[in-house]
């Protein structure tokens, strides 16, 4: 075994790296296919509130295009719970199963396995965002017409990078947490989809609060996209299209950057600190 | 016979219930100072309540006198004990299994394993009962909501409640009950459960605004003959706008849940001790399905 080992090619520089990203996404996508109900929850759940979240814009009589506002924020819920709980939670799990400590001496860099678990959840969240907008518009009769497909693509690649270098850089400052972890990450969702305006404009919380909910880069690339989306939807737009892609293509270098330079810090402290094998329950 | 038996255990299920309420606390507590705990408590229901609130707003004007408005916000608010007092007794199961890994020692501890699970939820229902509280003292305080204290039947509005709580302690332990046949990640199964609820039982719209066909689930559900009666007794004036439960009177709403809590605690102690039974043939009791 151990010979057999030595006698594998060592990967080194980009090709560890790559090699990494991909070993680490593997899990995530065919994790997704080996375990069916967690497809089934994913999808039921989301479908679940935006159904309520429907029905009670029907009850006090909403314009039809509120409907499909929030069918897309229910897609893009599975966004942020992916980020939340696979992401930045993540470390904690990886801590608590005891595989943090392997991640830590295998000669890999912390960065490529982080980012092998944001593309891994990206591709398989997809799915489960596309099967929600898809069946949430069939039993709700939205009609969605796209105005600028090439643009909704750059708008959502933009969000989902911003978005997964959030959960990049918030799994590094988890490193740290213990049992806490799990409380912030569940702390964190009905607080952004309020500020963020997953069912309604974020326009209507005024432009300041709407501005501070733009560092979640959720806020702006779904603001974007129900613009693009839904014709009559730009007079509910918080700010132009363009200037929110602009927004997001800051936010993703914030965030990368962030990421990286966090997770090198936190790494160390939390060496330093000897957190990375305790288990407070 | 069996009564006798049963008034001898009677002691035993106290004890299980008081120590399980007080383990459940320290579980649910003591991760945080006071302050931050109470934070973390009123944050997440007054962030939904706010969604809802925004919602509303946008599209009525902020017209708050409106009486779909007080239906939707107190709907919402005491539905936090669905969630709350359902969902955490059976993740008591979860927790003690995988989590904490002391299922077996608690099983085979001279204790009363039902009784335990529901003193599991007690912190629960004291976390959602400050929740409900503070969410109906911000729609008081800032969105218009009437409640006229002089004119509530107090004594009746706390009996009902009571009975709401006991309908879903029984909920949580039928639920408890399937989750000791699941392996750990099916812990979506509760808020699966809670969140078919909340859509069917009337919460935060009136039953005439679902399709035809989904409307019987939500007259079979007791909680929305809870939410109903609770909506009544605080604000009078939502019973006559709604037609849904129009043709009730109060004490009738509240025979029909009486009857149908009876039901679900019939069901519950079958479902509970089936699962449990299976659970011991195929050895689940303390299998750590955490991989």
């Amino acid at each position: 075994m151990a010979q057999t080992a030595l006698a594998m090619p060592k990967a080194s520089g980009w090709k560890l790296f790559f090699k990494t990203v991909i070993a680490r996404a593997y899990p995530r996508i065919i994790g997704q296919q080996r375990e069916k109900s967690w497809m089934f929850f994913d999808i039921f759940l989301p479908i679940l509130g935006v159904a309520a979240y429907v029905f009670v814009y029907r009850a006090i009589g909403a314009p039809e295009e509120y409907i499909g506002f929030v069918v897309m924020g229910g897609a893009m819920t599975a966004f942020w719970l992916n980020v939340l709980w696979s992401m930045s939670s993540q470390l904690y799990w990886e801590k608590e199963q005891g595989n943090l400590a392997l991640y830590i001496m295998a000669p890999n860099s912390m960065m490529a396995i982080l980012l092998g678990m944001a593309l891994g959840g990206m591709v398989a969240t997809l799915l489960r965002a596309i099967v929600i907008l898809v069946i949430g518009g069939w039993i709700f009769q939205v009609r969605f017409m796209v105005a600028n497909f090439g643009l909704l693509t750059l708008v959502f690649f933009l969000t989902m990078t911003a978005l997964y270098g959030l959960g990049m850089m918030s799994a590094s400052l988890f490193l740290l947490l213990s049992r806490e972890a799990w409380h912030l990450a569940n702390l964190a969702q009905e607080p952004i989809y309020l500020i963020s305006g997953f069912y309604f404009p974020v326009k209507n919380l005024g432009f300041w609060i709407a501005l501070s909910a733009s560092l979640i880069p959720l806020t702006l690339g779904l603001d974007a996209m129900r613009q693009l989306v839904f014709p009559s939807a730009a007079q509910f737009g918080f700010l132009d299209v363009r200037d929110e892609v602009i927004g997001l293509l800051v936010l993703c270098g914030i965030f990368l950057l962030g990421a990286h330079w966090l997770l090198n810090y936190m790494e160390k402290l939390a060496i330093r600190e000897g957190r990375l094998t305790e288990s407070r329950r | 016979m069996k009564t006798t038996r049963l008034l001898s255990s009677a002691p035993i299920f106290w004890r299980s219930f008081r120590l399980a309420t007080w383990l459940g606390w320290q579980i649910e507590s003591n991760w945080a100072d006071p302050f931050l705990f109470a934070i973390y408590s009123l944050i997440k229901p007054l962030s939904s309540a706010a969604i809802l609130v925004i919602m509303y707003s946008v599209i009525t004007q902020a017209d708050f006198e409106s009486p779909i408005f007080p239906y939707i916000y107190l709907g919402n608010a005491f539905y936090m004990y669905v969630g709350h007092v359902m969902t955490g007794i059976s993740w008591a199961v979860i927790d003690d299994r995988e989590h904490y890994k002391t299922m077996k020692y608690i099983y085979t501890a001279p204790v009363h394993f039902p009784s335990y699970l529901l003193g599991r939820g007690v912190a629960r229902f004291i976390i959602a009962s400050i929740s409900v509280f503070v969410t109906i003292l911000f729609g008081v305080l800032f969105l218009k909501i009437s409640i006229d204290i002089d004119q509530v039947n107090w004594s009746f509005f706390l009996l009902t409640l009571f009975t709401g709580v006991m309908m879903l302690a029984l909920m949580g332990l039928t639920l408890a009950g399937v989750m000791l046949l699941l392996v750990h990640h099916m812990f979506g199964v509760g808020e699966a459960v809670a969140g078919a609820l909340y859509l069917f039982s009337g919460a935060i719209f009136p039953l005439e605004v679902l399709p035809a066909y989904l409307r019987p689930i939500g007259f079979l559900m007791p909680i929305t003959y809870w939410l109903e009666l609770l909506r009544r007794l605080l604000v009078g004036k939502v019973a006559s706008s709604f037609p849904t439960l129009q043709s009730f009177s109060n004490s009738e709403l509240y025979l029909i849940l009486v009857a149908l809590t009876f039901l679900f605690a019939i069901i519950s102690i079958l479902v509970f001790r089936a699962c449990e039974h299976r659970a011991r043939e195929l050895g689940l009791i303390d299998t750590v399905t955490n991989y």
